[in-house]
């Protein structure tokens, strides 16, 4: 049977943390009561005309620079022309031709434009599915209408739904960091559409693709690509075809229906919006994009590869923005000419398992605390499972965790500690079978013993101190 | 208190004598709301009650009121732009040049009639019934802006705001004998303008002479930060002195003037004896060409419809406006308002616009029409190097019988020939009145470089002095 290999493309449409929509001053809605934040303009109202958000153009010049596209000098918006009730002009404001951003690369994936244009507002139907067939009537909230997008196009270079879904992460990561977007896939300010076809593995030809429209989560995403990528194999290796279609993915269902078929498809009839002047994109507007580009998850993960941090804890840090500012925070609070490589150790395991998804710089571990943590067990003053003990301490009270090894009796014994040698001697007798087993050689044993002075000592003991300490009674 | 009617005076000399004491704002304002009410032409869709609660004293208008097209938004008034899909559609806010000239002193009159959707050229599209022409009520007014002209040529307003998109202030004008000014595309606010084709509609004033016109444009000009198009208008409007057209160069292009188009021999007479007069003024007169005007109409029938049908696609019955009662289902609902609520012109051009900008055919039609939009303005830009104007005549006829053209949609279109190539270039044209046909008016058209609207009034204001046209045959044959 022929191996097939997917290629994906992506679009992906992003809703800007603008203060107000994208061509009149309304306000951004954020669950008021419907059609409070409405005027004439977000209304379609007669007469009334758009205003571009200078703010959006700014956000959409800077996702722009972030993915290294080719800015336009001059760009324009145009109309795109479909009748629904939910597009108050009957024609959405977007841009065609001449978008702001050409081209460009996100990670492994190219980007093929990055445009602005103006959201949609919201249907509610009223009836038991609440989707619109089947429903006893429909209502319409212009609150969500207007609001600014921006809709990032990628090249067909994603060849797995996983992959999908790992590119997603870092772009949601890059927005993130950017400040351009909430970037909240349940609150829709993150959407995406996937265009999606099959060819046999070493070909070059595309094959019929087919959209899989509206996706609202990463899960989804990636279970509706893996979904799609299985229905197209079904239908070559039966010897059908693939027709080129619009289709919807049921999360609950696993469903795939179609929408709309290519002879459905809409003709959008662009053409330029008279009502807008051309954008021009000056000098100023550009140096106040580059003055405002933070460090992108791509260069940071670089700059803290370059700092010897293993590469899986530096895309970690570098891709979870909030983690990267809190590790960084800690390590510069250690001293100076410090290791990194452990303090990223302790904050992308054992403090990630301990606060989650949660931002790290919100609980009650301060960064000075996790990197006075991180110095300790560095000079041996408290063990690895102690420190561990410690962090608990840290997550649920806070605190200083000098204060805590002192006030709780858990800094290390040994390193010319008198204390551990008894406890040692007390150990090799109390388990005569494992002290002759290490003399002949079988080193394993020595589990037993290191497990005796840690039961004694409550763990306070350093283990490589008490193998020493072993070695040198046994003259071994 | 003069014993005289008010309303025979030009708005400029009606907000004199305000200014003089010699006349009440209140007074001026009922005396033209009466004549507004007892309009027999149907010039008037909507006609306000009394004035404005708010004082005009020391505004500069000095509260001489003003017509407006229907299609300008004002707030909690009809304003249907002619249509009978936006029947009683009454606006939550006011379009700027409107509010501008409230604040000016000049307070809404009334609503005047028009052709649906500014679409058409004898106002005979209207939803409302046809304007009559107060020359001869057998006549068309001209169109689109049919009821603001006939209001003001019959005396039943001061003056009138209109629109032009492809002639529809100066058409009129010229059939009703005033005088009509289409501005520099920019120069006016377009905001709370119920659009026909964006990129080229303009309003402008509709006077009885070129005083009133600078005086009324003067308030109408300036930059709206809500019409990302509006650019406002360089140093201020002036009033208009000259008396003389000393070294002026006017152009008559061959293409405008009997070449490419039948322009009646009475219209060509008066035209031609007001090119004697412009001469004996100290202009120099000179042929001149404008080698793509004969494509001018083509082009914008293709892209005045194109912004048409989608201008127009918010009239779906869903928000406001007409809604169809027979219908099951969105997509039914949706078609049947829109069958049934719009008028035949507007649903041809819906058509042709929807045709044109359709995929396949948007490079033969909108992109070749753009490319034509272009070298028309090119060809004014050179005739602009060695003539100061370039001048014809408004339309090829004068006002025309009712029911005469509506047959033919392409008959109708050829009366905005002369105008519709100023309009693609987005440059300044005045029409007034030069004399008479048929003892019907006839309009000369002065067209400028962009923003030269001074220049055009100042060189009009010392023609309309030596042509000394007498709108009082009109008001003759209204007392009649």
């Amino acid at each position: 049977m022929t191996d097939y290999e997917p290629v994906i493309g992506l679009e992906i449409h992003v809703q800007l943390a603008t203060a107000t929509k994208m061509f009149c001053g309304c306000a951004l809605s954020f669950g008021e009561e419907p059609n409070t934040r409405t005027c004439p303009v977000c209304l379609g109202l007669p007469g009334a005309l758009p205003l571009p958000n200078e703010r959006a153009i700014h956000f959409g010049l800077m996702i722009g620079l972030a993915v290294g596209s080719e800015l336009a000098p001059r760009s324009i918006f145009h109309r795109k022309n479909y009748f629904y009730p939910d597009l108050p002009k009957g024609y959405q404001i977007s841009q065609y031709d001449e978008p702001l951003c050409r081209g460009g690369r996100l990670g492994d994936v190219r980007i093929h434009r990055v445009h602005l244009e103006d959201d949609a507002a919201k249907l509610v139907h009223a009836g038991s599915s609440g989707r619109i067939h089947g429903s006893d009537s429909s209502v319409v909230d212009f609150n969500r209408g207007g609001t600014p997008l921006a809709e990032i196009v990628t090249e067909p270079d994603v060849r797995s739904a996983a992959q999908a879904r790992e590119w997603l992460t870092l772009l949601r990561t890059t927005l993130r960091s950017l400040g351009v977007s909430d970037v909240n896939m349940e609150e829709g300010s993150l959407r995406c559409d996937a265009n999606i076809s099959i060819r046999p593995v070493g070909t070059s030809a595309l094959g019929t693709k087919t959209e899989l429209k509206n996706m609202n989560s990463f899960r989804f995403i990636e279970r509706g690509i893996t979904a799609e990528i299985a229905r197209q194999e079904g239908l070559l290796h039966a010897g059908e075809q693939v027709t080129q279609e619009t289709l919807h993915f049921d999360p609950r269902t696993e469903q795939i229906t179609s929408l709309r078929s290519k002879e459905e498809a809409h003709d959008y009839r662009y053409f330029p919006e008279p009502d807008l002047v051309p954008v021009a994109i000056t000098a100023e507007m550009l140096q106040a994009a580059h003055n405002a580009m933070p460090e992108l998850p791509a260069a940071r993960e670089a700059r803290l590869e370059g700092l010897g941090i293993a590469s899986g804890n530096a895309r970690q840090l570098a891709w979870r923005t909030e983690l990267g500012d809190y590790f960084e925070a800690a390590l510069a609070c250690s001293d100076d000419g410090v290791d990194p490589q452990p303090l990223a150790n302790w904050v992308c395991n054992e403090l990630v398992a301990r606060v989650g998804e949660d931002d790290p710089a919100r609980s009650k571990v301060s960064p000075e605390a996790m990197a006075k943590l991180v110095a300790l067990v560095g000079d041996k003053a408290v063990t690895v499972s102690n420190a561990k003990v410690v962090l608990d301490r840290l997550v649920a009270d806070g605190g200083d965790p000098a204060t805590i090894v002192e006030a709780e009796g858990l800094g290390a014994m040994g390193g010319g500690d008198d204390a551990l040698e008894p406890v040692v001697d007390a150990a090799l007798a109390a388990n005569a079978d494992a002290a002759d087993k290490i003399r002949a050689g079988n080193m394993k044993a020595i589990g037993a013993i290191i497990g005796h002075v840690m039961r004694e000592t409550k763990g306070r003991a350093d283990g490589g101190e008490v193998t020493r300490i072993v070695r040198e009674k046994l003259g071994i | 208190m003069s014993a005289t009617d008010p309303t025979a005076m030009t708005a400029a000399a009606a907000v004199a004598a305000i200014e003089n004491g010699d006349l009440s704002a209140g007074e001026l304002f009922d005396a033209y709301r009466d004549a507004a009410a007892a309009d027999e032409l149907n010039a008037y869709l909507w006609v306000a009650d009394g004035p404005p609660e708010s004082p005009s004293q020391g505004t500069p208008l000095s509260g001489v009121p003003v017509a407006v097209k229907d299609l300008f938004c004002t707030e909690g008034v009809p304003s249907q732009a002619g249509s009978k899909i936006l029947e009683g559609y009454c606006p939550p806010y006011t379009a700027s040049v409107v509010a501008r000239l409230h604040e000016a002193g000049s307070p809404l009159l009334g609503k005047t009639n028009q052709d649906e959707f500014a679409m058409g050229s004898s106002n005979e599209n209207s939803a409302f019934g046809p304007v009559l022409n107060p020359w001869d009520r057998t006549r068309v007014p001209g169109g689109s802006s049919g009821g603001s002209a006939a209001s003001v040529a019959a005396g039943s307003a001061p003056w009138a705001l209109g629109t032009d998109t492809g002639g529809s202030i100066r058409q009129p004008a010229a059939l009703c004998g005033i005088v009509g000014l289409k501005p520099t595309y920019g120069a006016v606010s377009r905001y709370g303008m119920i659009a026909f084709a964006s990129s080229l509609d303009q309003a402008g004033p509709l006077t009885r002479d070129i005083t009133d016109a600078a005086l009324l444009f003067k308030h109408m000009v300036g930059h709206d930060d809500r019409d990302s198009t509006s650019v406002g208008f360089p140093g201020s409007v002036e009033m208009p002195t000259a008396q003389r057209l000393d070294g002026l160069r006017l152009g008559v292009p061959e293409e405008l003037s009997g070449e490419g188009i039948a322009i009646d021999a009475g219209v060509l007479e008066a035209f031609n004896k007001t090119l004697k007069l412009a001469e004996e003024l100290g202009a120099t007169v000179q042929t001149c060409r404008l080698p793509h005007a004969p494509h001018a109409l083509s082009a914008y029938y293709v892209l005045a419809p194109a912004e048409a049908s989608s201008n127009l696609a918010r009239y779906d019955g869903v928000r406001y406006g007409a809604r169809s009662e027979h219908a099951d289902g969105l997509v039914e609902m949706y078609t049947n308002t829109r069958s049934e609520n719009f008028g035949p012109e507007v649903k041809r051009r819906i058509m042709l616009g929807t045709y044109s900008l359709s995929s396949g055919y948007y490079d033969a039609y909108y992109g070749r029409a753009q490319r034509v939009r272009t070298k028309i303005a090119e060809d004014f830009h050179t005739v602009f190097e060695n003539f100061d104007f370039v001048v014809t005549p408004t339309s090829p006829t004068v006002a025309f019988e009712l029911g005469s053209k509506t047959a033919d949609p392409l008959s109708m279109y050829l009366n905005d020939y002369c105008t519709v190539p100023m309009s693609l270039a987005g440059i300044p044209a005045i029409s007034m009145p030069c004399g008479l046909s048929e003892n019907l008016p006839v309009g000369f058209q002065l067209a400028g470089p962009a923003f030269s609207e001074n220049a055009i009034l100042d060189a009009a204001f010392a023609l309309e002095q030596a042509i000394g046209f007498d709108g009082s045959p009109a008001m003759g044959a209204l007392a009649a």
